[in-house]
């Protein structure tokens, strides 16, 4: 996926939006992580809230929560990257991508950061 | 924010100038990774990586009564470090507890080298001073003057063919006395890692250009940089303890689950009486290594379970980059024995695992034949 597509957190999901909305961690963050040796994934069919925690992602030295950029229902997770974590390090934006989601708050969108917003935030940071 | 300044090594600016990802670690910044802690920890294993522990002290005692004073401060028995010899030991206070974990390398009979930990070393050498009164010795702390690079790995002899063959020969925990470039310097047989390695303690002027010059021997034995993360996978898996963390002044050697760092029989030192009491009587808790079996990676403070009830909680915990598995040490009440099946708590899930004796991996420092060079 491109970087340029997507939307962002400020907890460092990005979100592919549409019926079924991707979402993943940020090429950034992963690199902030570091090496990722576990990746907890939520249900399919289980409800995710805005920017609560649906799943976990740990490298070496931490665990991060990974925050719903959206509210919905789970459709779909990526077992391959629960089986292989340094899918996440590899493939941040497409092999590593963590869930999809049946958003069901357009107005949720409203409050993402596109690209160009998430670079000038992460430069702060 | 008005942050307390942090201590720096002398080879900062070079770490990170190659990519270290700079931390706070006991008020020192250090690296805590360069190119992965997965990478550097599996480089170690297989070929060789290279590490700043320039925040490590240096406390020389000297004098006729060197051995005295040492023998009267540690649980070990000093008279196994024969001159070019060092032997890890722990310092004892007067409840049994561990005022460090040390090595103490004898450079000749009236003149010995201890190896302290960062964070403990003013304490050390004040509590090595105080009990050196009314002896006849001098006690100095040249931690400031000092610099270590320690090179990891079982490549890492093969580097040493050429940079300094006379430490070939030395065995685990032997140390050379050796000129680089016009330097005074100290070349041991000793890590904190499991595998095979020398930690090469030099004077800071020159630490950054030997570090430079270990990256060049070691292009072709793939040596890479390595930063506290990788140093605290790989000394985990080794079972090492980190003092602070796994022991201190509370917790004993035979706590630790490291009796054979004591040696009653060698004569009255500090906290012996406590300690030959825990060794009749046994002790009430015990450092325990677990493996988990299930998925999960396990941290400090976790809380461990046997049948459902809450044994202790983990002091270090880890992915381990070479089993592939979660481990982790903690204190056990009362202790288990090893394939006790347990359950640790991450994150308000119960997960499976099992206490094993430590090392969890059992490296090329735990090797009883040791690469002394080539066939001659």
């Amino acid at each position: 996926m491109k970087p340029e597509e997507l939307k962002y957190a400020k907890s460092h999901e990005w979100i592919k939006l549409g019926d079924e909305a991707v979402v993943g961690v940020s090429d950034y963050a992963q690199h902030e992580m570091g090496d990722v040796v576990f990746v907890e994934l939520p249900k399919v069919g289980q409800k995710a809230e805005k920017e609560k925690q649906c799943a976990v992602v740990e490298s070496v030295k931490s665990a991060f929560d990974i925050l719903s950029p959206v509210s919905g229902t789970i459709t779909a997770v990526n077992e391959a990257v629960a089986a292989d974590p340094a899918l996440l390090n590899q493939s941040p934006l497409d092999e590593g991508w963590l869930f999809k989601i049946k958003p069901e708050n357009p107005a949720d969108a409203e409050t993402l950061l596109t690209w160009e917003q998430y670079q000038v935030f992460i430069k702060q940071a | 924010m008005a942050e307390h300044e942090l201590r720096r090594t002398v080879l900062n600016e070079t770490e990170r100038k190659a990519g270290g990802k700079m931390v706070d670690f006991h008020g020192w910044e250090l690296p805590m990774e360069f190119t992965g802690i997965v990478k550097e920890h599996e480089a170690v294993r297989k070929s060789a990586g290279i590490f700043d522990v320039s925040h490590m002290g240096q406390v020389f005692v000297t004098g006729p009564d060197a051995f005295n004073l040492l023998q009267h401060l540690n649980a070990n028995d000093l008279k196994k470090a024969t001159p070019g010899k060092g032997v890890y030991s722990h310092l004892i206070n007067e409840k049994g507890g561990l005022v460090d974990d040390i090595i103490a390398f004898c450079l000749s009979m009236d003149r010995y080298l201890v190896v302290v930990n960062a964070a403990t070393a003013d304490k050390d050498f004040a509590w090595i001073k105080k009990h050196s009164e009314h002896m006849s010795v001098t006690v100095e702390n040249k931690s400031d003057e000092y610099s270590i690079l320690a090179v990891q790995g079982p490549n890492v002899p093969l580097m040493m063919e050429t940079f300094a063959p006379e430490a070939l020969p030395l065995p685990r925990f032997g140390i050379v006395e050796k000129d680089i470039h016009g330097r005074h310097c100290f070349i041991s047989r000793t890590g904190y890692t499991g595998e095979d390695g020398f930690e090469i303690t030099c004077p800071n002027d020159i630490a950054v250009q030997l570090w430079n010059e270990m990256l060049e021997l070691g292009k072709p034995y793939n040596i890479i940089p390595c930063g506290l993360g990788a140093r605290d996978t790989l000394r985990l898996e080794a079972g090492y303890l980190l003092y602070g963390q796994d022991v201190d002044d509370d917790h004993s050697t035979y706590e630790a689950n490291y009796g054979w760092v004591v040696c009653l029989d060698k004569g009255d030192f500090i906290g012996r009486n406590i300690l030959a009491e825990q060794k009749a009587n046994g002790v009430k808790r015990k450092l325990t290594g677990i493996v988990l079996s299930e998925r999960g990676i396990p941290r400090q403070g976790c809380r461990i379970f046997h049948e459902g009830k809450e044994v202790g909680t983990f002091n270090s915990a880890t992915y381990s980059p070479t089993l592939k598995k979660g481990i982790g040490m903690g204190y056990v009440t009362p202790p288990l024995k090893p394939g006790t099946l347990v359950e640790v708590e991450i994150r308000g899930r119960r997960v499976k695992g099992e206490v094993v004796r430590t090392p969890f991996h059992k490296g090329g420092a735990f090797s009883k034949v040791l690469y002394t060079g080539k066939d001659k």
